[in-house]
């Protein structure tokens, strides 16, 4: 099937190189942080991860969110995710991807990386987070592969298949979990002490995740023959609905338990992030941005006429991707670090080249995300009908 | 420490596989069953059951007491001056009392106390956060209570920095060799991308000398004629000297509410001991 990748359109190409000429201008800063230190980017003693790990945290959840088109589609034959459960696996593996080089270039010593699978170290949450991520990526591209094999032949998956697609389904939520307790178990991290903390995550990757399988539902569709289906993009519309009201929510829990109870740690990282603190006020913009993009996405989503409406559906799901990527991939990281263990104030806010270097993994990731939706859509174009029987491309 | 022949053969055979050959094998087994300081014990050497540190702030009067005990770690430790908040590393400093005890802090709190430097440094946890979280055992817990670092096996993942919730730890942005002003040829120096932190000198106890910094105001002391701010000991031994102050002194932690049982304890008055 590779080969698919090899013969698009120049609009493809010109993608394609776009996205390679972004990966090296980021691969130069890397090297230029590589010789130089991490010193480069703007993290410190005392917020010591910044935007890498953030984005490491937030992607977790988009690669998890597979779950949420696989689930129903496996486990309740609902037949409207068949086109597109393709879709969200390939979606999952350059997620997952990136999370792998995002803790890659945040790595003080990135050749020693091999340390910590020749001296495993069971009691650290990063050794099984490692673990599960790397199983998970090898699920999804069995799965994805086999699958979409299949269909080119017009046949149904193999039965041994079968197995591994539970197993997918449960492994999916474990990753975030996972990685929500990278940070749930540290003692006098306030922001993150907190039991709710995997459950947050794992509502808002399943709406960041499936707004980002909407979006690029109507790109595919946009641009190629290929259908996802109305029905489909509907029923994630109503996914995103339900995780982003639970996310929401969850966000008000921490917001009362720390404000009702007004113990002064548990106050501050809040205080931090959306007021200010000491008159340090970095990050407060940035916060009430992602606050406004998630009440006005769950406007347009709670009202059934909008989400109907595929253009104001689209807004909505972009809508709750950013008020997302800003609340999980930035805020929730580096309000941990602050105030610090001193209870003083040291802000963060990353430097050119980190950010340059970030853009630089999140093109990689679009770079093999476009190769594998040129090849499941060239795949679908030519098979014509889905499973069903129902024709999968436009006329 | 002994390693049979089966677990020799074993660690061997899974070195081979991964494709590391024999010296890795050794390398391994170096790491993992031994420590640094305790592959040929110098007699002299200081030993105990759990190191412990008591600071009594009331000896520390002067800028330059806290200055001298200060600059007699960093400089044996080579530790880098950098100049800026951003990149600093430091394994001692002083702190006020609101920021070294977050929550502890009234309004009506003695001027004394209220402006009174207290020094900080890893507090060599009973129950570490920092080695808990650490990926690669390169933070560890030897036997006798010292948290150490192996800076060749640190990969930089910064989590020991997230977990320690004392701000022990810091970690090289930058290679640090240009910013040391005085190179001690007999301790290593860092490179960039590990972390690092006080380590009680357990360099200085296999050789039978006591911490740089102890050693520091206990020299002072002497001079002016006083009791030094610093005591180190034998917490396992209940004659030994942070024993006897802890018995006759209140004493705090830093955080104890969170159960990393902190070595480092603090007298903040009064009456002279030992
Ligand atoms: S003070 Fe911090 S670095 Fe030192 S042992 Fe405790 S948790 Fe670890
Ligand atoms: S930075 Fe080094 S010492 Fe700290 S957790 Fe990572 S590997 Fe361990």
């Amino acid at each position: 099937m590779l080969e698919t990748a090899l013969k698009g359109s120049r609009k493809y190409w010109g993608l394609i190189f776009f996205l390679l000429a972004i990966i090296g201008v980021g691969f130069i800063f890397y090297l230029q942080q590589f010789f130089y230190g991490l010193g480069i980017t703007g993290m410190s003693r005392d917020v010591s991860w910044g935007v890498y790990i953030g984005q490491f945290t937030f992607l977790v959840g988009v690669a998890a969110a597979a779950v949420m088109v696989v689930l129903p589609y496996y486990l309740h034959n609902y037949k409207k995710y068949g086109r597109i459960s393709v879709l969200a696996e390939f979606l999952a593996i350059p997620s997952v991807i990136m999370c792998m080089l995002f803790i890659f270039v945040d790595m003080g010593q990135p050749l020693r990386v091999l340390n910590v699978i020749l001296h495993p170290t069971p009691n650290s949450v990063m050794f099984f987070d490692m673990l599960v991520l790397s199983g998970y990526l090898l699920l999804n591209v069995l799965l994805g592969w086999t699958i979409l094999g299949a269909e080119r032949k017009g046949m149904p998956p193999p039965t041994w298949i079968k197995p591994f697609i539970y197993i997918a389904i449960a492994w999916a939520p474990s990753i975030h979990i996972v990685t929500a307790f990278l940070y749930a178990g540290l003692p006098g991290r306030h922001l993150w002490l907190s039991a709710i903390m995997a459950a947050r995550f794992l509502a808002s990757a399943f709406a960041a995740g499936p707004a980002l399988i909407i979006i690029l539902c109507l790109i595919v569709r946009k641009y190629t023959k290929f259908d996802p289906g109305r029905e489909a993009i509907q029923a994630l519309g109503k996914t995103i609905t339900y995780t982003m009201i639970l996310n929401v929510m969850f966000l008000g829990f921490e917001v009362f338990t720390a404000f009702y109870s007004t113990i002064p740690g548990h106050m501050h990282p809040f205080d931090y992030l959306y007021v200010g603190l000491d008159g340090y006020t970095k990050l407060v913009p940035m916060m009430w941005l992602s606050s406004i993009l998630a009440i006005s996405a769950l406007v347009l989503l709670l009202n059934p006429n909008w989400r109907k409406n595929e253009t104001t559906l689209a807004v909505a799901s972009v809508a709750v991707f950013f008020s997302l990527w800003i609340d999980k991939g930035f805020g929730l990281i580096v309000g941990g670090f602050v105030p610090n263990m001193f209870e003083r104030v040291f802000e963060y806010w990353p430097t050119i080249p980190e950010a340059l270097i970030t853009l630089g993994v999140w093109a990689v990731g679009f770079l093999i995300l476009t190769i594998l939706y040129k090849i499941a859509t060239t795949v679908k174009e030519e098979v014509v009908y889905d499973k069903y029987g129902e024709k999968q491309i436009k006329i | 420490m002994s390693i049979n022949r089966r677990q020799f053969i074993k660690i061997a055979g899974i070195s081979t596989i991964m494709g590391l050959g024999g010296t890795s094998a050794v390398d391994l087994l170096q790491r993992n069953w031994l420590e640094a300081a305790q592959y040929s014990p110098d007699p002299k050497a200081l030993t105990a059951k759990r190191w412990a540190m008591v600071v009594d702030v009331s000896k520390l009067k002067t800028e330059d007491d806290y200055k001298n005990i200060m600059d007699a770690c960093h400089r044996v430790h080579n530790v880098p001056e950098l100049g800026n908040p951003k990149d600093e590393i430091k394994w001692i400093w002083k702190e006020t009392y609101e920021h070294a005890f977050p929550g502890q802090e009234h309004e009506y709190l003695t001027e004394g106390i209220k402006h009174k430097p207290f020094l900080m440094l890893c507090n060599h946890c009973d129950n570490p956060p920092c080695v808990r979280v650490c990926p690669t055992k390169a933070t560890f817990k030897r036997k006798d209570g010292i948290v150490m670092m192996d800076m060749h096996r640190c990969i930089g993942c910064r989590f020991c920095m997230a977990g320690c919730p004392f701000g022990a730890r810091s970690f090289n942005w930058k290679d640090p060799r240009p910013f040391i002003k005085e190179e001690n040829k007999e301790f290593p120096t860092r490179m960039k991308g590990v972390v690092e932190k006080c380590t009680f000198c357990y360099e200085r106890l296999a050789k039978g000398l006591i911490p740089a910094c102890v050693e520091a105001s206990q020299e002072a002391a002497k001079k002016a004629g006083t009791k030094p701010g610093l005591v180190f000991g034998d917490l396992s031994d209940p004659n030994s000297e942070v024993r006897r102050i802890l018995s006759s002194h209140f004493s705090i932690r830093r955080k104890s509410e969170l159960g990393t049982q902190p070595s480092v304890y603090y007298i903040i008055g009064g009456n002279d001991h030992a």
